[in-house]
C-alpha cells in the first residue's frame, strides 16, 4: 500500500499484544504510539493527533473540543478500550460524523466477577480479617469475633441492570438471595431471567441488605448516591459502587459509614482517580477501596484489546464495526 | 455464673419448696458446662429450657486447660468450641455422669472419637447450618485471591494507584476455567454451586471413594488426586482432617499443579503442609493460595508464608455470620438438651 493510502493512527497507550498485532499485521496504518504504561501527557496527545484518521484511547485521555481540533478533518473513528465512555465529548464527536467503537460484553464477565467480589470482600470482612492476621490481633477462634453480614436470605437491589448488572445479579442469586430488586429508568424483560422486581429507587434502598450501582454515568446519574440516598439505607446494609466514581457524593458517604448509618461500602470507582492516600474514606476499616481493576484480567484485557483494534479498522476503512457505540 | 433463675422460678410455681427443699430440688438438674461465651440464641435455649443447670467461661477467649478440667468434674453435658481438646483427660476429669458433648463446629478432630464411644458418650454437631456461611467465605477468598484484591487494596492505601493502565493487578478470571474440589460434601457442593454462574466450564472433585449423588447436583466429574491437581485452574480444599488427609495438599500435589492456579483451603490446617505451600508460591509453581486455616492457628506473625504477596490468609472466619454463628449456637443447645433427655439430637455425630 503507498504512503498516501496508509492512514495514521495515534494510539494513546501502551496496549496488550492482542491489539497491537491486530494493527500491525492490517498493513495500512501509520502507527503512533505512545508506547507507555503511563497516561501521554495532554501536550503530547494533541500533538500526536495531528492529522490522524483514527484515535485508539483509554478512559484516561479526555477526547473534548480541543482534541478534536488538534486532531482536524482526517478523524473517522475513535476507539476506546473501554465500555464506559464519559471522557468522550459525544455531542462535538456526532457532529463531526466521527464514529465511535467501544468494548461492551467482553468485559462484563470480568467486571461483574470483580463486583461480586468486592461486596463479599466487604460484607465479609476480608480486609480486616488479613490486617488482623498480619499485625497479631488473631488470638484464636471467636464466636462473634469479624462476624459478617451473609448473603444468604438477603434482599440485594441494583441498581441499573444493564449487562453487566445483569451479570452481576446472576452470579449473586446462587448465595440464597431471597430478593433481587432493580431500578432504573424503565422495567428490562431480562430482570425476568433473575426473577429481579422493578421498584422505585426509595423502595430499593429502604428494603435492600446490599445495594449495588451498576448504572453508567449521565447527568442523571451524577452524584445520585448522596445525604438523602445513604439516610434511606438500612444500618446493617452494604453499598457497592463499580460503575463510575461520580455517581457518589464522597464526603456524604464517608458522613453514612463513620456514623453507622450504613454498616460498610466497597468502591472500584473513586473521584477523583487515583483516590489521594489521605483521603478520609481509606480511613475507614469498613469501605474497601480497590484501584478500577473490574475489567483486570489477562483474558478480558487481551480481548478487549483485540476488539478496539478491531474497532479501529472497521471505521478506517468505512466498514461495520464489531461493536459501535450509537451517536 | 449459676444461670438457674428461670429453673427455680418454674420449680417454685409446681411445687413451692423451703430453701432446703429448693437446693434438693436444683441438684436432681443435669449439670451442664459451657466451654465460651456462645452467642445469644444458645444460651437463651439452655436458659429458658429450665432443664440444665449451667455454669459458663464468659469471655470470648478460650478456657484455661486448668481450669476447664476442674469445671467439667461431675458434668451430665459439656458444650464445647474447637478450641478445647475433647480427649482421655478430660473425659476423666468429667467422671461417669457425662452422657452429652456438643460441639459449636461441623469439625470434630478436636474429639476423641474412640474415647466417647466407649464411654457411651453422645455427640451432638453443627453440620448444614453454617454451610452457606462457609461456602460465601470460600468464594470470597477465592475471588480475593485470584483478582489479588488484597494487592490491590494495598496499593490503594499506600500510593501505588497512578491512573488506570491496561495490564496493571490483572488476575485470573473464573470464566471458562476448571475448578476441582478434594473432598466432596456438603460444604464441597454449596461452594460449587455458587461458582457456576460465574461460567465455569467443569468442576471435577476427587475423595476416598466417587460421590455419585452429590457429583450429579453439580455435573462433577470424579477424578484421581493427580488429575486434580493437573487440571484445575482453582483447586478448593474442601474435605474433614483424617489420618488420610493430613498433609495431602504437599509437594507431590503442588509439582503438578498448573502455573496460573489458585489454591483455597477452608477445611483444616493440618491439611496442607505449609513448608511445600510456601515453596510452591514463592518459585512461581502455582499463581496464588488462599487460607482460612492454618497450622497453627494463630499462624504466628513472623511466619514466612506473610511475606508472600500472592498468599492470602485470613483468620478462620468461614462461619462468622452473625445470622450463622447465632444458628449454631442454637443448634448445639438443643443438641445438648435433646441428648440429655434420652431423645434423638436434630443433628447426631454417628459415632
Amino acid at each position: 500500500m503507498s504512503a498516501q493510502q496508509m492512514m495514521k493512527v495515534f494510539v494513546t497507550r501502551r496496549i496488550p499484544q492482542e491489539g497491537m498485532k491486530i494493527l500491525q499485521k492490517a498493513g495500512m496504518c501509520n502507527l503512533s504510539v505512545w508506547d507507555s504504561d503511563e497516561p501521554v501527557p495532554r501536550v503530547e496527545l494533541l500533538k500526536g493527533v495531528a492529522g490522524a484518521h483514527g484515535i485508539l484511547c483509554l478512559l484516561s485521555d479526555k477526547i473534548d473540543t480541543e482534541v478534536l481540533d488538534a486532531a482536524g478533518p482526517n478523524l473517522k473513528v475513535i476507539s476506546t478500550l473501554s465500555v464506559g465512555f464519559d471522557h468522550l465529548a459525544i455531542d462535538e464527536i456526532k457532529k463531526r460524523g466521527i464514529r465511535v467503537g467501544y468494548t461492551p460484553d467482553v468485559l462484563t464477565d470480568a467486571t461483574a466477577e470483580l463486583t461480586v467480589a468486592l461486596l463479599l470482600a466487604t460484607a465479609r470482612r476480608l480486609p480486616e480479617g488479613v490486617e488482623e492476621v498480619k499485625n497479631g490481633g488473631w488470638s484464636t477462634w471467636k464466636p462473634l469475633w469479624l462476624c459478617g453480614y451473609g448473603l444468604s436470605g438477603s434482599t440485594v437491589g441494583v441498581i441499573g441492570l444493564g449487562r453487566i448488572g445483569l451479570a452481576i445479579a446472576r452470579r449473586l442469586k446462587p448465595f440464597g438471595v431471597k430478593r433481587l430488586l432493580y431500578t432504573g429508568r424503565q422495567p428490562k424483560p431480562q430482570a425476568q431471567e433473575v426473577d429481579g422486581e422493578y421498584v422505585p429507587l426509595d423502595t430499593l434502598l429502604s428494603e435492600c441488605d446490599f445495594v449495588v450501582v451498576s448504572c453508567s454515568l449521565t447527568p442523571d446519574t451524577q452524584n445520585l448516591c448522596d445525604k438523602t440516598f445513604f439516610s434511606k439505607m438500612k444500618k446493617t446494609s452494604i453499598f457497592i459502587n463499580t460503575s463510575r466514581g461520580a455517581v457518589v457524593n464522597q464526603e456524604d458517604l464517608f458522613e453514612a459509614l463513620s456514623s453507622g448509618q450504613i454498616a460498610a461500602a466497597g468502591l472500584d470507582v473513586t473521584t477523583p482517580e487515583p483516590l489521594p492516600t489521605d483521603h478520609p474514606l481509606l480511613t475507614l476499616k469498613n469501605c474497601v477501596v480497590l484501584p478500577h481493576i473490574g475489567s483486570a484480567t489477562y483474558s478480558t484485557r487481551g480481548v478487549m484489546s483485540a476488539l478496539t483494534a478491531n474497532n479501529l479498522l472497521a471505521g478506517l476503512t468505512g466498514s461495520e464495526m464489531p461493536s459501535e457505540l450509537k451517536l | 455464673m449459676w444461670c438457674s433463675r428461670t429453673a427455680l422460678g418454674r420449680l417454685q410455681k409446681i411445687a413451692p419448696c423451703t430453701v432446703s427443699g429448693f437446693h434438693r430440688a436444683m441438684s436432681v438438674l443435669p449439670k451442664v458446662y459451657v466451654t465460651r461465651k456462645v452467642p445469644p440464641d444458645g444460651l437463651d435455649i439452655l436458659r429458658k429450657s429450665g432443664q440444665v443447670q449451667f455454669e459458663m467461661w464468659d469471655s470470648d477467649d478460650p478456657v484455661p486447660r486448668v481450669e476447664l478440667l476442674k469445671k467439667v468434674k461431675g458434668c451430665d453435658g459439656i458444650l464445647c468450641v474447637l478450641t478445647e481438646k475433647i480427649d482421655a483427660q478430660l473425659l476423666d476429669a468429667a467422671g461417669p455422669n457425662l452422657k452429652v458433648l456438643s460441639t459449636m463446629s461441623v469439625g470434630f478432630d478436636h474429639l476423641s472419637l474412640d474415647e466417647l464411644k466407649k464411654r457411651g458418650i453422645r455427640v451432638g454437631y453443627t453440620p448444614d447450618v453454617l454451610t452457606d456461611a462457609v461456602a460465601e467465605l470460600t468464594v470470597a477468598l477465592l475471588l480475593a485471591t485470584s483478582r489479588r484484591l488484597i494487592e490491590a487494596t494495598h496499593e490503594a492505601k499506600t500510593g501505588g494507584w497512578g491512573t488506570w493502565r491496561t495490564l496493571w493487578l490483572c488476575g485470573h478470571e473464573l470464566a471458562n476455567s476448571t475448578v476441582g474440589i478434594l473432598g466432596l460434601g456438603r460444604i464441597g457442593v454449596a461452594i460449587a454451586e455458587r461458582l457456576k454462574a460465574f461460567k465455569v466450564k467443569k468442576f471435577i472433585y476427587t475423595d476416598v471413594e466417587p460421590r455419585p449423588e452429590l457429583a450429579k447436583m453439580i455435573e462433577a466429574e470424579y477424578v484421581s488426586l493427580d488429575e486434580l491437581a493437573k487440571q484445575s485452574d482453582f483447586l478448593a480444599i474442601c474435605c474433614a482432617l483424617t489420618p488420610e488427609t493430613h498433609g495431602i495438599c504437599n509437594w507431590n500435589l503442588f509439582s503438578k499443579m498448573k502455573k496460573n492456579a489458585i489454591f483455597i483451603n477452608t477445611s483444616r490446617g493440618g491439611v496442607v503442609n505449609q513448608e511445600d505451600l510456601y515453596e510452591a508460591l514463592s518459585t512461581g509453581l502455582i499463581a496464588g493460595a488462599g487460607l482460612d486455616v492454618t497450622t497453627p492457628e494463630p499462624l504466628p506473625t513472623h511466619h514466612p508464608l506473610f511475606t508472600l504477596k500472592n498468599c492470602v490468609i485470613l483468620p478462620h472466619i468461614a462461619s462468622a455470620s452473625y445470622t450463622t454463628r447465632n444458628a449454631m449456637s442454637a443448634l448445639a443447645a438443643n443438641n445438648l438438651l435433646t441428648g440429655l433427655r434420652g431423645e434423638p439430637m436434630p443433628k447426631e455425630l454417628k459415632l
